[in-house]
């Protein structure tokens, strides 16, 4: 295997280090090479490129700020900018895949559109662009977070989509990727399967950050505006599969001088049984077509992780972000459940901003790590916090009082 | 002569490949389940490992596959339950599992402990060409099993001839572009099997995916050497006691 020169980059095969590749079923080979031979083709042209920007720029409402936080910065002794993509249309940064994603379906000639969900926001961004480029839309979502997920069950059903319940495995965010992967073995002409991490078999990890990367380009510019530089000190995300994350380190992972930094979720604590810190606690292995770090059993069974951000309960991480842990480019911390929930009621009382769980944890890890007052830490606010009221008012409800800013 | 060697040279059609689930429908009926299918007559038994994630597989063989997790099965216990097997079945056995379970195990020491017990070959579907050319394939080899890939009505015929050079005891043809346990309808694939059969394969081919019975047995054995029933058999075992009892009648239903 040829090792990767770059760390945003993968080689021809999809490998970054060891990480990637497509270990997947003959069955599949067809759709996965046809992406393979045409994914870069396709970006690389100047129609598809004019089109992307524009529905970024009109319909997605990009370029999102960059916000100086003062008071988190504060309290912190040193420079905290935040990236808006709260304020992406549908809520989190998910959609900027899935506008690049529908416009590769429409030139590869698809009509049909898969997707899987685990909260649902992957879900309903997938809706949102089928129900713009008029596309048929079968969203696969586990039989337990169809029951969890009532608002966004009922957003993508308003979209035009179909939900299709997960019932097999463990009836959660891995399973319906299978189910998604199965429905693509059993219709392999006329469908497209819109992946939402930067996971899966080689080429959607580089799709899907090449997609992302906007969020990491936007911010060198931004940057050079705001503080007279291109590059931070630190940029940190938080991490599931790792989109969000992707896209924010993209423009910097080859820039030796900005430290890269990868938040997982420690659900009740690392050690705790209940957890999805990947690389803490997962071994090289494959899942969904790419070898990876991967939480399983000695037996080699994937297990069910635990996370209070359902966006980060993955069993998963992409090959990118294995790479960045294994070759110590990235520094990978966790927060657990409770540290998470108490940073967003902090963060919403700093700075006026209710932040996603999962963007709660990147947030969080402020407290983990040390910074100079002139040093310049950017931190991906990959979504809005709407979708996880249900669970601060459970908070509130029961820790409300002590809950203080 | 390998097993599977000696079994195509000796019957060229209707070759009768049985899927079954290591530790399905108990954790100790494995080998119950094999004896069964050579005295029923089944030619070739396809022993699937159990796992979490098996995404060439439909919801028949993925249901057999957690029950039998849940019955306590790993590759370890795999193996000692296949320690003595060959005392009693002489029928070729290839294990048919996902590539990460092999790998968790450690790749050669799963393929020494394959060969070690007297199984004939693997079937890793979703261990790529380019792995098995890089990596993979010098290891199965090293321990002399053989290696079967898949092709299905989507695979160029540059690559079916690939994948069939690099294959070696038989060739296995998915009947349609589907998981296993489908109802797709094979008679809109003779374009698929006449290119197959007009390539001169150095495998024997057998058919799989929507064989189900006597019929679509007969049907698909047309194709090529023979065929390979699962899901249809799993449903068969669904509940019964009686392993032995289950399999003479769905076996015998079949041939009969």
């Amino acid at each position: 295997m040829a090792i990767s020169q770059s760390y945003k980059q993968p080689t021809a095969e999809g490998y970054y280090g060891k990480f990637g590749g497509a270990y997947i079923p003959e069955m599949l080979h067809r759709n996965v090479e046809e992406l393979q031979t045409r994914y870069l083709e396709i970006m690389g042209e100047a129609a598809f490129q004019q089109e992307f920007k524009e529905l970024l720029r009109d319909y997605v409402g990009r370029p999102t700020p960059l916000y100086y936080a003062k008071r988190l910065s504060e309290q912190h002794g040193t420079r905290i900018f935040m990236k808006r993509e709260d304020l992406c249309h549908t809520g989190a940064h998910k959609v900027n895949n899935t506008v690049g994603q529908i416009l590769m379906a429409l030139r590869l000639g698809k009509k049909r559109i898969i997707a899987e969900t685990g909260a649902g926001q992957h879900g309903v961004a997938t809706a949102t662009v089928c129900a713009l480029k008029g596309l048929e839309c079968i969203v696969y979502m586990g039989e337990k977070d169809i029951e969890r997920q009532a608002p966004n069950v009922a957003r993508m059903k308003m979209l035009g989509a179909t939900v299709i319940p997960a019932t097999s495995g463990s009836k959660t965010l891995k399973d319906a990727t299978n189910e998604a992967i199965r429905d693509w073995i059993n219709n392999p002409s006329d469908t497209h399967y819109i992946i939402g991490s930067v996971v899966g078999p080689h080429p959607y990890p580089d799709m899907v950050a090449r997609f992302q990367s906007v969020i990491s380009e936007e911010v060198r510019w931004q940057l050079k505006e705001k503080v007279g530089t291109e590059l931070p000190t630190a940029v940190i995300a938080c991490v599931g599969g790792g989109s969000n994350a992707a896209g924010a380190y993209y423009h910097f992972l080859d820039e030796p001088s900005v430290q890269i930094v990868a938040v997982e979720a420690a659900g009740h604590g690392v050690n705790s049984g209940l957890s999805a810190a990947t690389t803490a606690l997962g071994r090289e292995g494959v899942l969904h077509g790419s070898r990876s770090l991967v939480m399983q059993t000695t037996d080699g069974q994937v297990v069910e992780p635990h996370s209070i951000s359902a966006g980060l309960d993955y069993p998963g991480i992409g090959p990118m972000h294995a790479h960045l842990f294994d070759s110590g480019r990235g520094t990978f911390l966790s927060v657990t459940d409770e540290d998470a929930l108490q940073s967003a009621f902090k963060f919403a009382r700093l700075e006026g901003i209710i932040p996603a769980l999962e963007s709660s944890h990147a947030i969080a890890a402020l407290s983990q790590l040390k910074f100079k007052t002139d040093d310049v830490v950017v931190i991906n606010l990959s979504g809005r916090g709407d979708k996880d009221l249900g669970t601060y008012m459970k908070a509130m409800g029961v820790a409300g009082n002590e809950v203080t800013g | 002569m390998s097993r599977l060697q000696e079994l195509f040279a000796r019957k060229q059609k209707n070759v009768l490949n049985v899927y079954c689930t290591a530790g399905y429908p108990q954790l100790n009926s494995t080998l119950s389940v094999m004896t069964a299918l050579q005295e029923s007559g089944a030619d070739l038994i396809e022993l699937g490992i159990p796992y979490s994630d098996p995404l060439a597989d439909g919801p028949v063989i993925q249901a057999s596959g957690s029950q039998a997790i849940a019955n306590g099965m790993t590759v370890a216990i795999l193996f000692q339950q296949l320690k003595n097997f060959r005392q009693d079945i002489h029928l070729p056995v290839v294990l048919m599992g996902y590539f990460n379970q092999v790998l968790q195990y450690g790749f050669e020491k799963f393929c020494a402990d394959a060969a070690a017990v007297g199984v004939d070959g693997l079937i890793l579907p979703d261990l790529p060409m380019y792995e098995f050319e890089t990596m993979y394939g010098e290891i199965i080899r090293k321990h002399g099993l053989d290696f079967i890939f898949l092709v299905t009505p989507e695979t160029s015929v540059e690559r079916i001839q690939k994948l069939d050079g690099l294959s070696t005891g038989f060739l296995y043809a998915v009947s349609s572009s589907s998981t296993t346990g489908s109802d797709k309808k094979m008679e809109d694939q003779s374009a698929y099997f006449q290119r197959l059969q007009s390539l001169g394969l150095r495998n024997p081919v057998l058919v799989g995916f929507g064989v189900k019975d006597k019929a679509t047995f007969a049907a698909a054995s047309a194709h090529g050497a023979g065929a390979i029933i699962g899901s249809a058999y799993i449903k068969a075992l669904e509940g019964k006691e009686d392993v032995a009892a289950a399999t003479h009648d769905f076996i015998g239903a079949v041939l009969g």
